[in-house]
């Protein structure tokens, strides 16, 4: 009773809280209600459970497989590693990259930075990078064959496969900094401007330092679509088994980790094997899906 | 001073230079692809080509219709349809509108993973798993096109929860409170007031999980059986469009190589169509 | 004995006290008029009538709501309460489907599906809100296309289709021009004859013609419960005569 009104009334029992027993009696008198609940609630427990049960199965069955012989040196039919694949996947990523980022982040940068409002162009560019990213890869994969294979004599050679899905990832890049440009506030151009510094060393020395964490979101979630893909790089990069070497090592052909997934499940002789291809995938992608959100919630920090 | 405005003005050069490459690359692609198919189409004549029934390249003559091909392409797809759209639409409305915030911790990323997930991982998969379940269950081979549709509709889901989840959470809250004071439940208000407001952004994100399910290839070859012919029944073997050019493009030669590359470009003018559907879509949206 | 009887309430916004040991009988079949500063829990209040409050993340009241004697936070459905307790919000908010549709969606939910009955209803619930003659021909079209008056009367009869004894109106003209204005106003004061009607109002003016009573809020308290005439002709509090005689900082 010494207790001021004040301070014990915090501690009163809220009333405006539903309990689980009223929860239940409104959907026992609104059937509809309780349906609808249910099957949103079943819908969600089948895309849980299907993303868990994918992940689990492949892990349990590929695991044990992961032998120390997968990651030997050489590949050949006995031992079919996946060493040499891993290599072309990240030479393959890196020239991939090499050609698409600092395209998509100059388009980006003529995009936001110097073409004017109503600009014809920038319509152009942006329904064509539109149309870019929904083009499936198989249709990269033609137009590869046809254009860099091909026309241009490459072969089924790494650079081929590269060109291809630089064109493929362009798009995403070029979005992602489009959007990390735009959120880089005005101010910080006008204050630049207001030292006397030119557009040029504006958009170098001020913007894109602020868009980096953005860009790089970018990047990491096209590094996840290189390592993944498939049907753009059979007709392009070729389906060989060794590492890339020697001087002209840019015009040889060279698996990545999911072409060689493709082929060892199509031979059906090496399930094991792709199975334990299959875990290396599935980390990796969860690795990347994992950095992409430290790097987004670095963003939303700063 | 004068050098400074050179540097500034070749640079500008520059990034419009970059910025011309994706109006490039969309009319090399465009060029390439129907400068290599639309003769072989003339050659076998448009009529035959695409609503042809036979697709026999070794025969003697040979013939290459592939509207068994088209067809199996469609039915796919609308199997991945039924199958993933009611699910992915139901999961994006308890994602944006039913979840706790903890949990939906867990869900997004969840979401974002299976999207993240590559498509031979998603066909190894049903290859290993999908088709024994189909054949003890049903009976077949396995390889089938029920199997390809279920396989299908689970690579689409993340497109579609994103898309909808999106524009189930752009509907202004006023509509959902209006129907609450009317003394709706939360589950009527939410399906009947706040859903039918975010109909054009759900159709955008089906239409773009039906441009997904059409152009997607290595997870179908591995679980559709891949038979050159028409489609017979949901428990039976089905080619795609898609896994024709893949399955046969490492050995065409001549007419039969360029019949392959027409089939791309069918496939190609299918998703030129799909795509502006959903663009329309989204400018309705916005 | 009133129609809303509302006994030490207090709300608190996380540690925020929004509203501090409300007591208030509100009349059946008047206008009862809430004024008072922006932030001064006028608005909280009223969300609390028919517990719109519920939404919102960390509200935690104490205290006892009584319609007609009946706590309504005790066993009372939520969804009848709302359905006994309309409400109107300070922007118009029809759904984006047509005006018949808007109209019907409270009969609806409330399980009347006959096509002659609805029609009746939407009929009956339009010309009470005033606006039958300016939609009847465009009954299968959009709300969305509607004028903002008319909007925020289609919002009206979209309430008064549930056959509500309360209509809270949270600050039901701020967003409109004079004219609309001046039509919501007799319609109010039209339709008080069968509702209690609760109004949120930023307007003095508005209070003076409409209300039968008026509470003056401050910070989260109720200076001054009072018929209308007497509050602002003579006003007990030093700071209500303040507020409305704005001298209030």
């Amino acid at each position: 009773m010494n207790q001021t009104a004040a301070s014990a009334r915090p501690q009163k029992h809220p009333i405006n809280r539903l309990t689980l027993k009223q929860r239940i009696k409104s959907y026992l008198k609104h059937p509809l209600s309780l349906f609808l609940f249910l099957i949103v609630a079943a819908a969600t427990l089948i895309t849980v459970f299907v993303l868990f049960f994918l992940i689990l199965y492949i892990l349990i069955k590929g695991i044990p497989y992961l032998t120390p012989s997968l990651f030997a040196f050489e590949y050949n039919s006995e031992n079919v590693s996946m060493f040499p694949a891993i290599i072309t996947t990240i030479m393959m990523t890196v020239f991939s990259l090499i050609l698409a980022v600092p395209l998509g982040i100059f388009t980006a940068i003529y995009l936001v930075e110097y073409a004017r409002r109503g600009n014809k162009i920038v319509e152009l560019v942006r329904l064509t990078s539109e149309t870019l990213s929904g083009i499936p890869s198989i249709v990269y994969g033609l137009f590869g064959m046809l254009f860099f294979v091909t026309a241009l004599h490459w072969g089924f050679s790494l650079i081929a496969g590269a060109f291809t899905l630089a064109i493929m990832i362009l798009p995403l890049i070029m979005r992602t900094t489009e959007e990390a440009l735009k959120s880089v506030p005005d101010t910080y151009r006008e204050a630049s401007f207001g030292l006397g510094a030119g557009r040029l060393r504006t958009v170098f020395r001020i913007v894109l330092p602020s868009a980096i964490p953005g860009i790089l979101a970018g990047v990491i979630l096209a590094i996840g679509r290189i390592v993944g893909e498939t049907a753009a790089l059979i007709y392009t990069a070729g389906t060989v088994a060794q590492i890339p070497t020697g001087r002209e090592f840019l015009f040889m052909s060279g698996r990545t980790l999911a072409i060689h997934m493709w082929a060892l499940s199509g031979e059906g002789l090496n399930t094991n094997q792709a199975y334990a291809t299959a875990v290396v995938l599935l980390i990796v992608v969860l690795l990347i899906n994992w950095l992409s959100a430290a790097v987004a919630k670095r963003l939303a920090k700063s | 001073m004068s050098r400074q405005k050179l540097i500034e003005k070749a640079m500008e050069i520059l990034f419009l230079i970059c910025a011309l490459t994706s109006i490039i690359a969309v009319l090399l692609i465009c060029i390439f692809l129907f400068a290599n198919g639309v003769p072989a189409m003339s050659k076998i004549g448009v009529f035959n080509f695409l609503l042809g029934t036979k697709w026999t390249p070794q025969d003697i003559p040979a013939s290459f219709g592939i509207f068994p091909m088209i067809l199996g392409s469609i039915y796919v797809t609308a199997g991945a349809i039924i199958i993933g759209v009611p699910i992915g639409i139901l999961t994006s409305v308890f994602m944006a509108k039913m979840c706790p915030k903890p949990l939906y911790k867990i869900l997004k990323p969840a979401v974002e993973l299976l999207a993240g997930i590559p498509s031979i991982v998603y066909g190894f998969f049903g290859l290993v798993l999908l088709v024994p379940l189909i054949r003890e269950t049903f009976g077949g081979k396995g390889t089938s096109m029920l199997t390809a549709s279920i396989l299908l509709g689970i690579m689409i889901l993340p497109t579609i929860i994103g898309v909808s989840e999106s524009s189930i959470r752009a509907v202004p809250d006023s509509y959902y409170e209006g129907a609450l004071a009317l003394g709706a439940t939360h589950e009527r208000a939410v399906f009947f007031t706040v859903l039918p407001a975010a109909k054009s952004g759900i159709l955008a994100g089906v239409v773009l999980g039906i441009g997904r399910a059409i152009g997607e290839t290595m997870a179908v070859i591995m679980v559709a059986g891949n038979q050159p012919r028409m489609p017979a029944g949901i428990l039976k073997g089905v080619r795609t469009m898609t896994a024709n050019i893949v399955i046969e493009m490492g050995y065409a030669a001549d007419l039969h190589r360029e019949a392959l590359i027409a089939t791309g470009v069918v496939l190609f003018v299918f998703i030129l169509i799909i795509n502006l559907a959903f663009s329309l879509l989204k400018r309705k949206v916005d | 004995m009133g129609k809303f009887e509302i006994k030490n309430a207090d709300l608190y916004y996380n540690d925020f006290h929004a509203l501090k040991n409300i007591n208030l009988d509100i009349p059946q079949k008047q206008i009862t008029a809430f004024i008072g500063p922006s932030g001064c829990g006028k608005s909280t209040l009223l969300k609390s009538l028919n517990r719109m409050n519920d939404l919102i993340e960390g509200c935690k009241i104490t205290g006892e709501f009584l319609l007609d004697g009946e706590d309504i936070y005790g066993n009372m459905d939520v969804n009848l309460l709302r359905k006994r307790v309309g409400m109107v919000f300070q922007k118009p908010n029809p759904f984006p489907m047509s005006v018949y549709d808007n109209i019907a969606f409270g009969p609806r939910t409330h399980g009347i599906h006959s096509k002659s009955k609805l029609d009746d209803i939407v009929e009956k619930s339009l010309r009470n809100a005033a606006i039958w003659e300016e939609v009847k021909d465009r009954l299968k079209k959009s709300a969305l296309g509607l004028s903002g008056g008319q909007q925020q009367r289609l919002c009206i009869a979209r309430a008064l289709a549930v056959e509500p004894e309360v209509l809270l109106m949270d600050e039901p003209t701020s967003a409109l021009d004079p004219i609309s204005t001046s039509k919501i106003e007799d319609l109010v004061l039209e339709i008080k004859r069968e509702y209690t009607i609760i109004i949120v109002t930023h307007n003095m003016q508005q209070a003076t013609r409409i209300s039968d009573r008026t509470a003056f809020f401050l910070l989260g308290e109720v200076v001054e419960y009072d018929q209308t005439e007497n509050l602002f002709s003579m006003p007990k509090d030093k700071r209500t005569e303040d507020y409305i005689t704005g001298r209030f900082g």
